[in-house]
This record gives structure tokens, sequence and C-alpha cells, in this order.
């Protein structure tokens, strides 16, 4: 950096011109598509910004705003609005079955309900993802018309013809590749084939639904009713109504059809915590081990660093640097794939540690083995980086107060928790608070060691090693169905509480004063 | 400093020596399951007891995409530690230097937005990136440029606080004398703010870098083609549940390797890396 050249005078305008060009670039390349699109709201966005960052560093005042406006940018489009979104999500049902609004649900539920008929037209199919080189993701029905030889794309909005030039066809007329999605290989159809199967493209009078590698045009049997906001199965007679509080269509028996529409419900996410006998138990035992898990995360890995940080600390320790740096090793070491390898050291069967102990621990199966083994896996991740901060912190003690100690006369451990503790403490409680808001949403610690292990047979959703943060994602994402609304209620409390409990310990903390300064 | 050598000096090494132990012993399990000749987790002890073999070295690299993986993560973190570390430099320099409307409010909001994990809003982010991979595809998912801004949304966040402290330890007297001679308040910022704060920009890259190379959920759902995968991603896929045991030794070579940069990295700044965490922590 210090051979950066200055920035003042002619050269200081000319990366102020240059940098600015490239701004109105890509506020212009960024302006494009949305004018084809007709989006006139991100048209706006767009103006706005650029007109702002041009404001502000042509100005020759706003001198915070030049240094702020970058970071502020970023940090709302892609921190404060998704929060803001999460806030939204987390007071609809938004979910599995409620994704798109009424139109929506009511064209999915005729194009599901299609019978195919004589005479109905049959297509050739096949079953991709939408995007080059997916996996997963949006499927969609790729169709060949076998009669004037028309290729068609369905999603789950309806049909929409392809251009034939972007296309690779087999002699049959069925697609096998095509621009901007994925076809599936056999197996890839036979592996999805129950994704498949439920698909159904809404046309106008019914749906496109796969029979093989075939797909048929049906008419639909059920229909709905603007009149009576309902409805009708001509096969069965059933009637359903709307319940448009819930967001579901439903008969007078009870019996609710799956395909629903995304609605506002309130705080109903959140009193869920407290009504809701299968939440409430595990919740409270999950947040006692969640809050034991942060406190002893940080305490062990503080006592161990600076247990170590104090060994070290002497001017004539012979080999220092080479302790300090395999000390820190740990830290260095990709985390995520030394997490899955602590994982596999644990396995019952020929993990490492049962072989060294000679034991035959089944360590993820009880509850406070497992409990034991992720405190120790996050121990070993987090010493290091106590080890490094006490380390600094006790070079920059000062000296002549623990000279005048020594001559005083206290021993080395009265010094040491008279004078030398709490300065640490006093010096490092902002970077320990941390540590603790960190290590309260570990995902990745228990997500990738014991996965929640052990799950009692009572309750098989809440595993004993579980994080609220594990607990609601297993929830909200693995569970029978995915439901983002529910999902956005629990983030909104793990925030609250992670967010009341960092707040009130920075407040009694007096280093906060440099920003009262 | 009187007393005997064990009171004095022994403790010291004892303490050292377990902490070692403690350390190490899993890393020497790493390194004798990549040079495993069987290359299965089942068959792996601490030290290498079936021999010496680089056979998971040429799988690895023969048979994923590991290469291209190292790659993109290279590109990915480097990017964006760069770019975030530049953005919370501007920011702590401001939150130092200046005194303004909102800056109180500012600074505590930032601590508390950094508070909500990220990754709880991934429905959120996942929503708005569908939607802005249909306007600009070059920002969508399986972008590199994509996954960048989403880390460098979080950039402002603590790296701000730990520079900004550091920075008040720098006295307001060299700016107010560079200002004397005529300086602007970009170059004090250029020539003389951050010259002086090598170390902290060292650690807090490093700390950037080993952070988003060690980011996997967000990466995971961003980057779903094999070869747009993060090593995060891609070596956590290699020991998925039905290959755990057969591949262990190729995932092994893949952790050593990955670790290489970091480890570099790490020894190359150890002073500073000492004096960069706490510096601005301590003297505030």
């Amino acid at each position: 950096m210090s051979t950066r050249p200055p920035l003042s005078g002619v050269s200081g305008q000319l990366v102020k011109i240059l940098v600015l060009s490239v701004v109105a670039a890509l506020a212009i390349w960024a302006a494009t598509p949305l004018v084809h699109a007709g989006a006139w709201v991100g048209l706006g966005v767009v103006v706005a910004v650029t007109a702002l960052v041009f404001y502000v560093y042509l100005s020759p005042r706003r001198l915070p705003a030049k240094y702020l406006l970058p970071g502020t940018l970023l940090l709302i489009t892609f921190q404060i609005l998704p929060v803001l979104l999460t806030i939204t999500t987390s007071v609809t049902n938004y979910g599995d079955g409620h994704r798109g609004d009424k139109a929506d649900a009511i064209a999915a539920i005729q194009a599901a309900a299609v019978k195919e008929v004589p005479g109905s037209p049959r297509y050739l199919l096949s079953a991709a993802w939408r995007g080059e080189n997916a996996t997963d993701g949006e499927l969609v029905f790729l169709l060949t018309e076998p009669g004037s030889g028309e290729y068609l794309v369905g999603d789950a909005e309806g049909l929409e013809p392809l251009d034939p030039g972007g296309l690779t066809v087999d002699p049959e007329g069925r697609i096998v590749a095509a621009e901007g999605y994925t076809v599936m290989t056999p197996a890839e159809f036979n592996a999805h084939s129950e994704r498949i199967t439920g698909f159904a493209v809404p046309t106008e009078d019914g749906g496109i639904r796969s029979t093989g590698f075939d797909a048929y045009e049906g008419v639909s049997t059920r229909t709905y009713d603007e009149s009576c906001d309902c409805i009708t199965d001509s096969e069965t007679g059933d009637v359903f109504v709307a319940d448009n509080e819930n967001g579901y269509f439903v008969t007078e028996t009870g019996d609710r059809i799956r395909q629903g529409w995304q609605v506002n419900v309130g705080l109903d996410n959140f009193t869920r915590f407290f009504t809701d006998p299968d939440v409430r138990g595990p919740f409270t035992s999950i947040f006692l081990w969640n809050m034991m898990f942060a406190v002893c995360s940080v305490l062990f890995t503080f006592v161990l660093g600076l247990l170590c940080a104090m060994a070290m600390n002497h001017d004539r320790i012979r080999g220092k640097t080479l302790y300090r740096v395999l000390m820190v090793l740990p830290y260095a070491m990709p985390s995520f794939a030394m997490l899955l390898v602590w994982r596999d050291m644990f396995n019952a069967d020929y993990g490492l540690l049962n072989q060294l102990l000679g034991l035959e621990l089944d360590w993820f199966g009880e509850t406070w083995t497992s409990r034991a083994a992720v405190l120790l896996v996050n121990t070993w991740l987090g010493y290091p980086y106590m080890f490094l901060i006490c380390t600094g912190a006790l070079q920059a003690l000062p000296r002549d107060t623990l000279e005048a100690a020594r001559i005083d006369g206290a021993t080395g451990f009265q010094a040491f928790r008279k004078i030398t503790l709490p300065l640490l403490l006093v010096a490092l409680t902002p970077l320990l608070i941390s540590s603790f808001a960190f290590n309260f949403n570990n995902f990745n610690a228990i997500q990738l060691t014991s996965g929640g292990h052990p799950f009692p047979d009572a309750s098989p959703q809440t595993g004993d090693t579980d994080l609220l943060i594990t607990y609601t994602f297993r929830l909200a994402f693995n569970g029978s169905g995915v439901d983002y609304g529910y999902a956005a209620a629990v983030s909104m409390f793990i925030f609250t509480i992670v967010a009341v409990i960092s707040g009130i310990s920075f407040a009694r903390t007096r280093k906060q004063e440099e920003v009262y300064r | 400093m009187r007393g005997n050598w064990l009171t004095t000096m022994g403790w010291r090494h004892a303490v050292g020596l377990l902490a070692v132990a403690f350390s190490l012993i899993p890393i020497v399990f790493v390194v004798s399951s990549a040079l495993n000749p069987l290359g299965t987790l089942s068959s792996t002890s601490l030290l290498p007891v079936h021999g010496f073999t680089l056979d998971n070295v040429t799988e690895l690299f023969g048979g994923t995409d590991f290469g291209q993986w190292y790659l993109n993560t290279l590109v990915i973190a480097g990017t964006a530690s760069v770019a975030s570390i530049f953005i919370s430099a501007l920011a702590a320099y401001a939150f130092s230097r200046f005194r303004f409307r909102g800056r109180r409010i500012s600074l505590l909001s930032l601590l508390l937005i950094q508070m909500f994990p990220q990754f709880l809003a991934i429905v959120a982010i996942f929503l708005i990136f569908t939607q802005v991979g249909e306007y600009w595809p070059a920002l969508g998912f399986n972008t590199w440029t994509g996954l960048i801004l989403v880390y460098l949304g979080g950039a402002m966040g603590v790296n701000t606080w730990l520079m900004k402290g550091f920075f008040d330890t720098l006295p307001k007297e060299l700016d107010e004398s560079a200002t004397m001679d005529g300086a602007s308040h970009g170059q004090i910022f250029f020539r003389i703010i951050l010259p002086l704060v090598t170390p902290i920009i060292a650690i807090t890259g490093l700390l950037a870098f080993i952070g988003m190379m060690n980011e996997f959920i967000m990466a995971s759902v961003f980057l779903t083609s094999s070869s747009d995968k993060t090593l995060a991603v891609g070596l956590t896929g290699m020991v998925a549940a039905n290959n755990r045991d057969a591949q262990f030794g190729m995932f092994c070579v893949g952790t050593l390797l990955t670790a290489i940069p970091t480890v570099g990295v790490f020894m190359f700044l150890q002073r500073y890396i000492v004096h960069g965490l706490t510096g601005g922590a301590v003297k505030g």
C-alpha cells in the first residue's frame, strides 16, 4: 500500500475521473436489461444510486460519506435487505405448497388434476433443469410436438415456444440438449421420477403431465368458480372452498388441497414457540444447551489459550517460535475439513480416538459424550486464536505495574490474579463477546460433526447437541416440507437473543467508551 | 529471575509440549491418511503403518475437479478479502477521523447487524439472487461475482471495528501536521495512515481470507455445478454419506493442499498477527 501514488493534484483527479467513469459504465450495463424488461422501479433505484455516487464524490464536502459509501451500499443490499425480507417472510406461511399467489395456486391445482382423454395431444418429453450445468433447481419440461415438430418449454407458469436454433434433437425428435437448460440423462430422469410425475405445466383447459418418457395434455377434473370462490372436482363431486386466511382450499369435512398460496399469517409463526407442544418443550432444552455450548466454548478456548500464552510469555524460553507455530496450526487448517476429520476420528467403529484410548465408545450415541466431543473439537479449533490474542495482550501490558507488584512482594499467582487477569479481561472482553456471539450460532461446529446426534426416541426432531440454528435448519429445510415462514420467525428469535445478550455485555464493559469519544 | 529451572521454565515447556501434541494429533492423522495407500478411513491409523504413496494425489487431480475448485477458491476468497479490507479500511478511517451526525448510531448498528447470522437470511438471499440472475446473468447463481458480492455485504462489520480501534491509536497530530503541509484527506489516508496500519491490514486480510475459504453454506447454495464449486463445497461433497470411507485419503490430500496457502501466509505474517489482533483492542 505504501507504494501507492499520491491522490492529489493531477493524478488524484485522474483516479477520480477513472473510477466515476467505471461507475457510469456499470450503471449503463445494469440499466439496459431493466429498460428491456420495463422494470421501472429497479431502473429508478439504479439511477438514484448512481446519482448519489456522483454527488458524494464530486461535492467538495461530504467527507465521511466519501469513505463510507461503498461499504454502506453493499451492506444495505446484501445484509440489511435480506434481513428485512426475512422479517416480512416471518409473518407469512411461505414454504412448500405456499409459494405463489392465489392465481398460481389455482392454475397448479387445475393442472395437477388433469386426466388423459381420447384425442389428447401427446409430446416427446425431456426433463431438464433451468440453467447450464445445473444438477438441481427449477424443473422444466422440454417438449416436442410429434406432428408439427414444434418445440416447447413448459414450467410451473405455462408453455412457451423454444427457439430451434439452440436445440440438439435425436432422430426421433426428442430434445437432448438445449441452450440455457440442462437436460437430464435417463439415469437422472429415474432418480427424479417422483418430482417429474408430480410436475404439471398449466395450460388453458388443464395441464401437461408426464407419462413415462412422454407427456400428454389433458383436461382438468377440477375447475375454479369465482362466484363461490371454490374449486369443484367433477370426478368426486367434492367442493373445496377457499380459506383466504390460511391460504388453501378446504372441503366442509376438512380435506385440504396440498397446493395453497402465500398469505399473511400475522404472528402465528411466533406464537408457535409458546403454543405448539412439539416446539415448546424441545426449544427450552435446546436453548439451555446452546447457552452452555457458547459459554463453554469461550471459556475453554480462553483458559487454554491464556495458559499457553502465559507459558510462552518469557524472554528466555527455548524454541518459542517453533512452539508458537505448531500451536497455531489448527487455526490455519481449513476448519470445515478439520471438523469432518474430527467427526471421523470420533467414529465408533474405526475412529482414531477409540483406537488410541482403547475404548469402544459410541461418542455421538450418548448425550454427554456427544456434547463433550463437540466441545473438545471446538476447543481445538478455537484455542489458537485465543492464544494469539492473549499473547498480544500480555505483551502490551504495562511492565512497570507488574514490576511494582513483584517488588511489593506479590507471588506469581497473586500478581496474575490481581493484576494481569483484570487488565487482560478489560482489553479482551469485546473479543470474548464476539467469540460468544459467533459460537452461539456456530452452525458448522455441530452440523459437520455430531449433526445434532443423538436423537432421543421421544423427540426425533431435536438432537441433544442441536443448537438453535441447526435445529431450525432441520425443522425448516429438512423436515416433511420446507417452511420458510417459520424458519424466518425462528431466525428473528435467535437474532434477538444474541443481540440482547451481546448488547448487555457490551454496555457493561467500559471499553465502549471510545465510541462516545 | 530466581528460583529453580523447574518452576520458572519447566512448566512452560510442559504446557507447550502438551498443547503442541493436542494441536498436532488430528493434523498428523490427516497426513497419514493422505499418504495411506489404501485410501480409506477404516484403514487409517495415527501413524502411517501401511507405507507411503502418492496415489491419493493423482486420484484427486485425475478424478475430480480439484484443480478448478482450488482456482475458484483462490479467486473468490482473494478478491473478496482484498476488496473487503479496502472497504472496511475506508470506513474505519471515516469513523476514526471524522466527527459527523449519526456516527455513534452507525457504529452501534454495524455491530448489531453483524450479529444477524447471514445464513439465516439465506432464503431471502436466494430469492434476491433468483431475481438478479434474471436481469444480469453475470451476477446470478454459479458465478464468482454473485458470491463475492454476497461476501462483501458483510465487509463493513467486524473488520471496521477492529481497524477503527487500531486507527484510533495513531496520534491525530500526524494528520494535523500533514494538513498544515497542504495534504488532502485522500493523501493523508493513502500516504500516511495506510502505511502505518500495515499490521492490522495484514491480519484482518488474513482473517477475512480464512473465513471466506471456509465458508460453506452460502457457497453451496450459490455454486451447484461441479466446475464452479469452491474447495469447501467440493471437498465436503467428497465425504458425503455414501462415499465417506472410500474417499477419505483423497479428502485428506485435499485438506492439506487447502491448508498450504493459509499456513504459508501464517508463517510469513506471524509477527504481525500477534500485534495486529490485539493492537487495536488493547490500546484503545
